[in-house]
């Protein structure tokens, strides 16, 4: 912009603040963003001083990848419709995938039931009365090859949420695959697979931090060598995010995360480039509409300059990042159940307009339980509203220059680099964690956040605005039947007896020996999958050499 | 302190009449209940503790207090966990502050002794500090009493790191552990003086960090000074408490700290030491309540803040005019 | 002499989101009363077991996963095992379908906080019970 530009420019803008402060003399409310960033009633080229068009935005596809990670983003292809679901037993999760896959979504996304996630079988006393609850229970092949009956794994790809079991999970889908013929080179997917952000935020983790990196980083081995078009970690921020903390929080903690896995990966000897294209991101949506796109700006553009200037990686795939969205349960209400299905659009509208690869769109109803039918298929819809009505996916990063956004993605990529720099001053992400910085930064966001809404001074409809007085809840409920755990302990006493022992205790033996011995435990895991040990069986004998972790509170 | 409502103002239960029967039976509940009604102060809360008293004196109190973050609770799930394979039951109190402006407080030490929290012969009790500055809550004296009554052969008190002072604990306590960490401002100099000197035993926890071998180094050449006094050698032993490591030594070490109490008979002085403490304190919280008491009859606490504001008198004088009039009222009702 | 209110805030079975519990346990600290947060993966034995050595007025159980009825049902039959159902206030948050509340009520679970419940609402009815209960 030539400086007499800028002059008039300057005038202008002090024309029209003197003005405005004359017509509301004393300051009102002040306005902030949902996590508390400031905001100016307007913005002007003065917000973006230093602003370098090519050194900051650059293009699509191109470093520093703010504006989109493909040259063609949506106009080549539109991002992945990928509802997440999984409940009750393998065979009912079964009829749903094929349900979604029918109605036209891309990609099939599992949900694991709570033993699942934490390497416990259905009959472990712990699992008492979880199975099945939030998602499929899967306690052997047998369950993962019903799970994926009649689905070719060489023409869909799968996202697994999972994590302290990862490994076990890949290696059954790898079994899974081999039974149908398919080799695992050709299999497409992800794993969740974040153990960090388990510590930070949603406690599911079974052995402590060193265990569970090691196992991450063989599954970054085995995956390089063996499946190359395997997602291996989808590093989060989802999580963080739903435990309570801002943006800002969300963006700094799961980068945090996502150079503390690249870091792992180094040292365990591996070259940056052969596992840093199969990290992927998995970010939360959120109300705040220009937030969250900033958000996402920002985080492709810190990723990008620390993977080439910090890291030094020579593939730009290594550069990308690519992040699968989700949005926000945790802005759902249980009052008026309905108005979640605006607030899930306008979420996932912001995710589309940040850029997003996948998206997940929340049912209108999950803040009372379980998902039901015609639930989930007003979600996919309003995905599909989106991209086929709205124009949204035809012109890339539209709000790119918008005045306000650059200023936001600005301030969102300085505060991420506060909290890097805290971080750092702590000794790291896992000492962070050790030390429960994360935890508290979290917990304090968590409860002003919460204070905010009780005082009014965020408003919530249907919640603390525009209630209906009296209301009765009046959803179709989604009933788990709780023979379901009766039919899994039968299915595993069955399983137990039909087998072949000594294969699954050989093959245990074999799994701890690698483990004690540092090497890669992934092709013991395959060979225990493949004889029918069970997941808890596995853990087990992880547990046996590991430990179990303990976290202590931080509040 | 607290900006408590009326709805604050819950009455206590009062002990009920087969109380001590069930306590002296063993029964848990009982001893939860003695414990609330001393630690509340409930009506028939001082007849309790007298009839309890006789039976107590036989467990082995040991503090163990230090900053937070040192590893107290876990040194303290440690040293329960060998305790119990040796067959001796615990009483466990954990002391966390209160706030000191709504008066509540987050008790979260009994998170960190999971492992233990469910055996039959453990009990852990979480006390909040109530006001109290030095560490330790008001009761938890009384309330370790109840313990030692109830039979448990030792009572681990762990108490809030709040800054470097801790010294309340040393009157409560035969045997008062220190607990500190490498490279978090523990130095000798930091610490102080206090702090120091009740300590019977130091512990360096987490020992594996960098910083540890300094830290005991410097512990050492401090301790020359007063080693050999009492006969005792104030041991610095290192733990890894997370992994149990260090945790056998410890115990070894309060043992004998104990035996040895007992044999130069510093063990009779310390309880002396032990009992005047605790009258002193009775003493004088019951010397305050007899004396507010009686000037809240007349109003006078009142009259004597209004004359100080109107420049009529000094905090001095007024005090001195109370403790006249709360004699004089004493001898007149 | 007046006392506080003794809260045990649980978060039983294998569960990890704790953002709920922890924000209802600040809260009742702010709020004047003494909390004693259980941790995650507590088994009804346990939760029960650290209500009675606690002496709590009130167990507030968090439970997001579906578990509920087994639980609580559990929680209650232990209780009374103990003697103390009658003295504590058991009460509980998370995602309870109307039905099932019907059913927890019956066997004596005072209070269930659905998402919405502000934690104002929390507090007036824990002084509200306990104070009901000793009354």
């Amino acid at each position: 912009m030539a400086d007499s530009s800028h002059e008039k420019i300057s005038e202008a803008e002090q024309r029209y603040r003197r003005n405005l402060a004359a017509k509301n003399p004393k300051d009102g409310e002040s306005f902030t963003t949902i996590s508390g960033e400031p905001l100016d009633i307007l913005y002007t080229p003065l917000h973006l001083e230093n602003f370098d068009l090519v050194r900051d935005l650059g293009f699509p596809g191109e470093y520093p990848y703010t504006r989109g990670v493909r040259d063609d983003m949506y106009r080549g292809r539109l991002w992945t419709m990928r509802q997440f679901a999984g409940f009750g037993t393998a065979a009912d999760t079964n009829r749903r995938f094929k349900y979604l896959l029918k109605h036209g979504q891309t990609g099939l996304s599992t949900a694991f039931d709570m033993p699942t996630l934490m390497g416990y079988d259905s009959d472990h006393e712990l699992a008492q009365g979880e199975v099945g609850r939030c998602g499929v229970a899967i306690d052997s092949l047998e369950d993962m090859e019903i799970l994926f009956d009649g689905i070719p794994l060489d023409k869909v790809s799968t996202s697994m949420t999972i994590n302290a079991p990862a490994a076990i999970l890949l290696a059954l889908y790898i079994a899974v695959g081999e039974k149908q013929g398919i080799s695992s080179e050709q299999l497409r997917g992800t794993l969740q697979n974040d153990i960090l952000k388990e510590y930070i935020a949603q406690k599911e983790w079974i052995f402590p931090p060193k265990p569970h990196m090691k196992l991450i980083t063989d599954i970054m081995e085995f995956c390089a060598r063996h499946v190359p078009k395997w997602n291996t970690i989808s590093i989060s921020g989802y999580h963080i995010r739903e435990a309570g903390s801002t943006a800002i929080q969300e963006l700094a903690f799961t980068l945090a995360d996502g150079f503390t896995y690249v870091e792992a990966g180094i040292e365990a000897g591996m070259d940056v480039d052969t596992f840093a294209p199969r990290l992927s991101f998995f970010f939360n949506a959120h109300m705040d509409f220009f937030e969250e796109i900033a958000k996402y700006r920002a985080a492709r553009r810190i990723w990008s300059r620390a993977m080439r200037e910090k890291y030094r990686a020579k593939n730009p795939l290594s550069w990308l990042m690519r992040f699968h969205t989700q949005t926000a349960g945790c802005s759902l209400t249980a009052q008026q159940p309905e108005n979640n299905i605006m607030r899930t659009a306008f979420e996932a509208l912001s995710a589309v307009l940040g850029g997003t690869q996948s998206l997940h769109t929340n049912s209108f109803d999950e803040a009372l339980c379980l998902p039901t039918e015609k639930a989930v298929q007003i979600a996919l819809r309003t995905q599909q509203v989106i991209a086929h009505e709205t124009g949204a996916a035809s012109v890339i990063d539209p709000l790119g220059g918008s005045y306000f956004v650059e200023a936001l993605t600005d301030r969102m990529h300085q505060g991420a680099e506060e909290y890097f720099r805290r971080i750092g001053e702590i000794g790291g992400v896992i000492a962070g964690i050790e030390k429960g910085f994360f935890q508290r930064e979290i917990a304090a966001a968590a409860s002003a956040y919460q204070r905010s809404i009780e005082q009014e001074k965020r408003l919530v409809v249907g919640v603390n605005r525009h209630q209906v007085k009296g209301e009765e809840v009046e959803i179709d409920l989604l009933k788990i039947d709780p023979a379901i755990e009766k039919s899994q302990h039968e299915r595993l006493r069955d399983l137990r007896a039909r087998r072949h022992d000594r294969a699954v205790t050989g093959a245990l033996k074999n799994l701890q020996k690698a483990a004690r011995e540092h090497r890669n435990q992934i092709p013991d895991i395959l060979e225990a999958v493949r004889a029918y040990a069970t997941l808890g069986e596995i853990c087990d004998a992880l547990r046996e050499v590991y430990g179990e972790y303990r976290e202590p509170p931080i509040f | 302190m607290a900006l408590s409502t009326d709805r604050d103002r819950i009455p206590v239960r009062a002990a009920t009449g087969d109380l001590v029967e069930r306590f002296t039976e063993g029964h848990l509940r009982a001893l939860a209940r003695a414990i609330t009604l001393v630690e509340n102060e409930a009506p028939g809360y001082r007849e309790l503790l007298g009839r309890l008293y006789g039976s107590a004196g036989r467990a082995k109190k040991v503090g163990i207090t230090g900053a937070t973050g040192a590893g107290k609770s876990t040194l303290v799930d440690e040293l329960t966990k060998r305790l119990l394979s040796r067959g001796r039951s615990v009483g466990i109190i954990a002391v966390d502050p209160s706030s000191p402006f709504t008066g509540g407080a987050l008790l979260g030490d009994r998170v960190r002794m999971q492992d233990v929290g469910l055996q039959k012969d453990v009990y852990i009790r979480s006390m909040a500090s109530r006001g109290s500055l030095g560490g330790l809550a008001r009761a938890t004296r009384e309330v370790s009493i109840v313990l030692d009554a109830f039979g448990k052969d030792y009572i681990l008190i762990e108490s809030v790191g709040v800054g470097q002072v801790a010294l309340d604990i040393a009157d409560v306590v035969d045997t008062t552990v220190v607990v500190l960490v490498p490279e978090s401002g523990d130095s000798v100099q930091a610490m102080k003086a206090g702090l120091m000197e009740i300590a019977d035993i130091f512990v360096i926890n987490k020992a594996d960090l960098t910083g540890a071998d300094r830290l005991e180094l410097e512990l050492n050449s401090h301790l020359e000074l007063q080693r050999g006094r009492h006969g005792w050698d104030y041991p610095v032993i290192k733990t890894r408490a997370r992994s149990g490591q260090g945790i056998d030594e410890l115990l070894e070490q309060i043992d004998r700290q104990e035996e040895h109490l007992a044999r130069t008979g510093y063990l009779e002085k310390k309880r002396m030491h032990l009992v005047r403490a605790e009258v002193l304190q009775l003493l004088s919280e019951t010397i305050t309540k007899k004396v507010r008491q009686r000037l809240d009859a007349g109003g006078d606490l009142e009259t004597a803040v209004a004359d100080i504001l109107g420049g009529r008198l000094n905090p001095y004088q007024a005090v001195d005019r109370l403790l006249e009039r709360a004699e004089g009222a004493g001898s007149n009702g | 002499m007046d006392r506080k209110i003794r809260v045990l805030i649980a978060k039983p079975g294998l569960d990890g989101h704790d953002r709920g519990a922890k924000i209802v346990a600040s809260a009742l600290r702010d709020a004047g009363m003494e909390v004693i947060y259980t941790g995650l993966r507590q088994t009804p034995e346990m939760i029960v077991g650290a209500a009675v050595q606690e002496d709590v007025d009130v167990i507030g159980i968090s439970i997001l996963s579906g578990a509920h009825m087994t639980i609580f049902s559990r929680v209650m039959d232990l209780l009374k095992e103990q003697g103390a159902d009658l003295e504590v206030v058991v009460c509980g948050g998370g995602i309870i379908p109307t039905e099932d509340r019907e059913k927890l009520e019956d066997i004596g679970v005072r209070g269930l906080f659905g998402p919405g419940t502000t934690t104002g609402e929390i507090i007036e009815f824990i002084r509200t019970a306990v104070t009901d209960k000793t009354a």
